[in-house]
C-alpha cells in the first residue's frame, strides 16, 4: 500500500536527513535472462543501491550507446517483455517493500502493451516511476498525464541542450526528480565536464525543488564521488552493464548458475561505487 | 490551388500531426534542433531567396522539370490482353532522370540549403540501398560541406556500387554494425551522431518520416513532383489523370506525387508497397497493409513490430523498400481512406523490371518496378479513354547486379 509520500520521495527525504546523495544503478531488465536479472536485482539494494532504475529492453534504443544496446538485444534473445519486466518488478517487491523501482525504456512497448493497462499492472507490481526517452513534454498527453493521476512518477531528462526558455516545460509535469543527462550524447560516452555539469544542477535546482540525478557518463568510483559532492543522486549505467557482458560466458544454455560470477562481479562494482558516493561529502574536498 | 473546405492538404498541425499520427518523439537533446528546425523553415518558405535558390538548382542543377512521357508500347501490351475496350493509357513521371538517378535529391536540394541557412557546417545521413546517400554526398559535394552516411553492414556489402560513388563524392560511409545492421539501424546510429554534435550538425533525413518537421519538408520539397505532373497532364491530354501511382517504402516520392492531387476528387490514388514474398509471410516490409500503430524515429505511424511492440526487419528485394515503418502522412491517408493502400511482391517487381526495359528501353529502379505491377493491373481494368500516371522515380542502374542471378546471369 502506498502512503501519502511516494516510495521516491519518502527515499530522497530520508537520504536528506542522513546528508548524502543517492546511488541509483541501471540494469537492464532481463539480462542476461530472466532468472539471473532478478537475482541480481534482488541483491542492489544490499549492495548500496538507494533507488534502481530497470530498463525496458528495446530493439531501437536511439539514445544508447554500444553497452545497452547489447544488453536489449541480450534480454530479448533471451524473450524479455515488457509483460516479463513487469513480473520482475512484482517479484522483486515480494522481498522489498522500500527501494523504489524506476522503468527506464522507449515509448513503443508502452504504446504496444496500451497505456491504461499498462499502468493499471506497473501500479499492482510496485513501479514506481518511468522515464520515457523519447517522450518530450510536448507529448505529455500519451504516457505522463496518465501516469501522474496513477499515482506512477514521471522522470523528465533535462540536458545540456536544454535551454532557458525551455526548461519550465521540461520541469512542468514532472516528478519524483530531475534526470540530468551530463552531456550531449549517448549513454556511455565521455563524462561530462565537471564545472558546466555543477552549473547545470545549480540552474535546475533554482528552477525547481525536485532532486537532481546525474547519469550519462559516470562510470568510476572517483566520477560518482565528485558528482555526489553537488548532485542528488548519481546514476551510473553502462559500467555496469559493461561489467556484467565482461563476465558472462560466451555462450548462455540457461543453466543454473551460470551467470553467477557475472552478477557477482556488477555487485561488486555497484558496492564500490554506493561506497564513493556515501563518502562523497565527507571528503576532504567536500 | 485554393485551399477547399475539406481540404486533404491542409495537415500537419502545429505539433506535426495528420490526424494522430506523426509528432515529436525525440530524445530531450533533440527537441530544441527539432524546434528551431520547424521555425527556421517557415521563415525559408516565406523567403523568395530561398525558393528562388531552390529552383535555380533544380532547374540546372537537378535537370527539372523532369519529363512526362506516354508508355506506348507497355500501354499497347496492357491492351492486347485485356479485354475489349480496355486498357488506360499510362504514363510516366520520369523522375528517374534526376542527376543522381532518383527523386532523392529533390529532397536533398532542399534541405540542404535550408542547412546552409541554418549555419550547419556538417551534414549527416542514413541510407539503405544507397540512393539517398549518394544524393546527399552529391549535393554536400556541390556545396563543400564535409557528409557522414551511416549505412547497414549488411547493405554497405550488397550496394558496393553507391558505396564507391559517396566515396568517390567526398563522404564518409560509416558500416552500421549495432542492432540487425539494417536500415532502421542505421537512422538509429545517425541520431545517435545527432544527439553528440548538436550544434554544428545537420540531420538530412531521407524519407517522409521522422519527427515534425521532417515529414512536412521532405513532402514539400518532394511535391515538385506531383505540381510538375499536374501541370503537364494538363497540357498533354487536357484533363487531370483518372488514377496516380506510386511505389511506398518511407514514402517519400509518392507523397510528393499524391500530394498536388489530394483535393482533385476525380483522381483515384494507389501507393504500392513490397509484399516481399507475400504478405501472408514474415518476409514482407507492408507496414501500412500489415503492421499496426506505433511510435518509432520520431513518429507515431504504422510499424511492423511484434506484440511487444519489438521493430521486425521489412524484407523486400529491393532495399530501398525495407524499412519498418512508413510516413505518417499516408499513415493519415491510409485511415481516411483517401489513398488506396496495395502492394507487390518480389516476384511481380522483376517481372515489371524485365518488361518495362524491354517495352520502353527505360531500366526502372526496383522500388517503382512495384508500382508499375498494380499499375499494369489496374489499367487492364480501366477503359481506354482512362488515364493513369505512375512515378518512375528511380533508374534501375543500381539494381541489375542484385538482379542479375535472377534471370540467370542474363535476360
Amino acid at each position: 500500500m502506498r502512503g501519502s509520500l511516494s516510495r521516491i520521495a519518502q527515499k530522497f527525504a530520508e537520504l536528506k536527513s542522513e546528508g548524502r546523495a543517492a546511488f541509483i544503478p541501471f540494469v537492464m531488465g532481463g539480462d542476461p535472462n530472466f532468472a539471473a536479472s532478478l537475482d541480481l536485482i534482488s541483491r542492489l539494494p544490499a549492495a548500496g543501491a538507494d533507488l534502481i532504475e530497470i530498463g525496458v529492453a528495446f530493439t531501437d534504443p536511439m539514445a544508447d550507446g554500444p553497452a545497452i544496446q547489447a544488453a536489449g538485444l541480450r534480454a530479448l534473445d533471451a524473450g524479455q517483455t515488457l509483460a516479463k519486466t513487469l513480473a520482475l518488478v512484482a517479484e522483486f517487491r515480494k522481498r522489498d517493500q522500500t527501494t523504489p523501482i524506476i522503468l527506464m525504456g522507449y515509448y513503443n512497448p508502452f504504446h504496444a502493451f496500451g497505456v491504461e493497462r499498462f499502468l493499471a499492472r506497473a501500479v499492482d507490481a510496485g513501479v514506481d516511476g518511468l522515464i520515457v526517452v523519447d517522450l518530450p513534454p510536448e507529448e505529455d498527453e500519451e504516457l505522463c498525464l496518465p501516469a501522474r493521476r496513477a499515482g506512477i512518477d514521471f522522470i523528465r531528462l533535462a540536458t545540456p541542450t536544454t535551454n532557458e526558455k525551455r526548461l519550465p516545460a521540461v520541469l512542468k509535469n514532472t516528478s519524483g526528480f530531475i534526470y540530468y543527462v551530463s552531456v550531449a550524447g549517448v549513454t556511455g560516452g565521455k563524462v561530462g565536464a565537471g564545472g558546466a555539469v555543477k552549473v547545470a544542477v545549480a540552474t535546475l535546482k533554482t528552477a525547481s525543488s525536485l532532486p537532481v540525478a546525474v547519469g550519462f557518463g559516470v562510470r568510476t568510483a572517483e566520477n560518482a564521488r565528485q558528482t555526489a559532492q553537488f548532485a542528488d543522486a548519481v546514476i551510473v549505467g553502462s559500467a555496469l552493464v559493461d561489467r556484467l557482458a565482461a563476465n558472462l560466458p560466451a555462450t548462455l544454455e540457461e543453466t543454473p548458475g551460470e551467470a553467477d560470477s557475472a552478477v557477482n562481479a556488477v555487485l561488486s562494482l555497484a558496492g564500490e561505487l554506493s561506497s564513493a558516493v556515501r563518502l562523497a561529502r565527507r571528503a576532504p574536498d567536500a | 490551388m485554393t485551399a477547399k473546405l475539406n481540404s486533404h492538404r491542409t495537415g500537419p498541425d502545429a505539433e506535426g500531426r495528420f490526424g494522430i499520427f506523426g509528432g515529436r518523439f525525440v530524445a530531450e537533446t533533440l527537441t530544441p534542433l527539432v524546434l528551431d528546425l520547424a521555425e527556421e523553415y517557415e521563415r525559408a518558405k516565406k523567403d523568395p531567396k530561398f525558393r528562388d535558390e531552390l529552383e535555380y538548382y533544380l532547374k540546372h542543377y537537378v535537370g527539372r522539370p523532369s519529363p512526362l512521357y506516354f508508355a506506348e508500347r507497355l500501354t499497347g501490351h496492357v491492351r492486347e490482353s485485356a479485354g475489349p475496350g480496355k486498357g488506360a493509357k499510362i504514363y510516366f513521371k520520369r523522375d528517374e532522370l534526376n542527376h543522381t538517378g532518383a527523386h532523392k535529391i529533390n529532397n536533398c536540394m532542399g534541405q540542404i540549403l535550408l542547412a546552409r541557412r541554418m549555419g550547419k557546417t556538417r551534414i549527416i545521413a542514413e541510407t539503405g540501398a544507397g540512393q539517398h546517400g549518394v544524393a546527399t554526398a552529391t549535393v554536400c559535394a556541390r556545396f563543400g560541406l564535409p557528409c557522414v552516411v551511416y549505412m547497414g553492414a549488411t547493405d554497405v556489402e550488397r550496394q558496393k556500387p553507391n558505396v564507391f560513388r559517396m566515396k568517390l563524392l567526398g563522404a564518409e560511409v560509416v558500416p552500421v554494425t549495432s542492432g540487425r545492421a539494417t536500415l532502421k539501424d542505421a537512422m538509429n546510429e545517425a541520431l545517435r551522431d545527432w544527439v553528440a554534435n548538436v550544434a554544428d550538425t545537420y540531420y538530412l533525413i531521407g524519407t517522409a518520416a521522422g519527427p515534425h518537421p521532417y515529414p512536412m519538408l521532405v513532402r514539400d520539397f518532394q511535391s515538385v513532383i506531383g505540381r510538375e505532373a499536374r501541370a503537364q497532364m494538363l497540357e498533354a491530354e487536357g484533363r487531370l489523370p483518372d488514377v496516380v501511382a506510386a511505389c511506398i517504402g518511407g514514402g517519400s516520392n509518392a507523397i510528393g506525387l499524391f500530394h498536388p492531387f489530394l483535393d482533385d476528387d476525380g483522381v483515384e490514388i494507389i501507393g504500392v508497397e513490397a509484399a516481399g514474398k507475400g504478405l501472408d509471410t514474415p518476409q514482407h516490409a507492408a507496414s501500412l497493409s500489415g503492421g499496426r500503430p506505433g511510435v518509432l524515429h520520431g513518429n507515431r505511424t504504422y510499424l511492423l513490430q511484434n506484440d511487444d511492440g519489438q521493430i521486425l526487419e521489412g524484407h523486400s528485394i529491393s532495399a530501398g523498400l525495407d524499412y519498418p515503418g512508413v510516413g505518417p502522412e499516408h499513415a493519415w491517408l491510409r485511415d481516411i481512406g483517401r489513398v488506396a493502400y496495395q502492394s507487390a511482391t518480389d516476384e511481380e517487381a522483376l517481372e515489371m523490371f524485365a518488361l518495362c526495359s524491354r517495352l520502353e528501353g527505360i531500366i526502372p529502379a526496383l522500388e517503382p518496378a512495384h508500382a508499375l505491377a498494380r499499375a499494369v493491373e489496374k489499367a487492364a481494368a480501366l477503359s481506354r479513354e482512362k488515364i493513369l500516371l505512375v512515378n518512375l522515380c528511380g533508374r534501375g542502374d543500381k539494381d541489375i547486379f542484385s538482379v542479375m542471378p535472377y534471370f540467370g546471369g542474363a535476360t
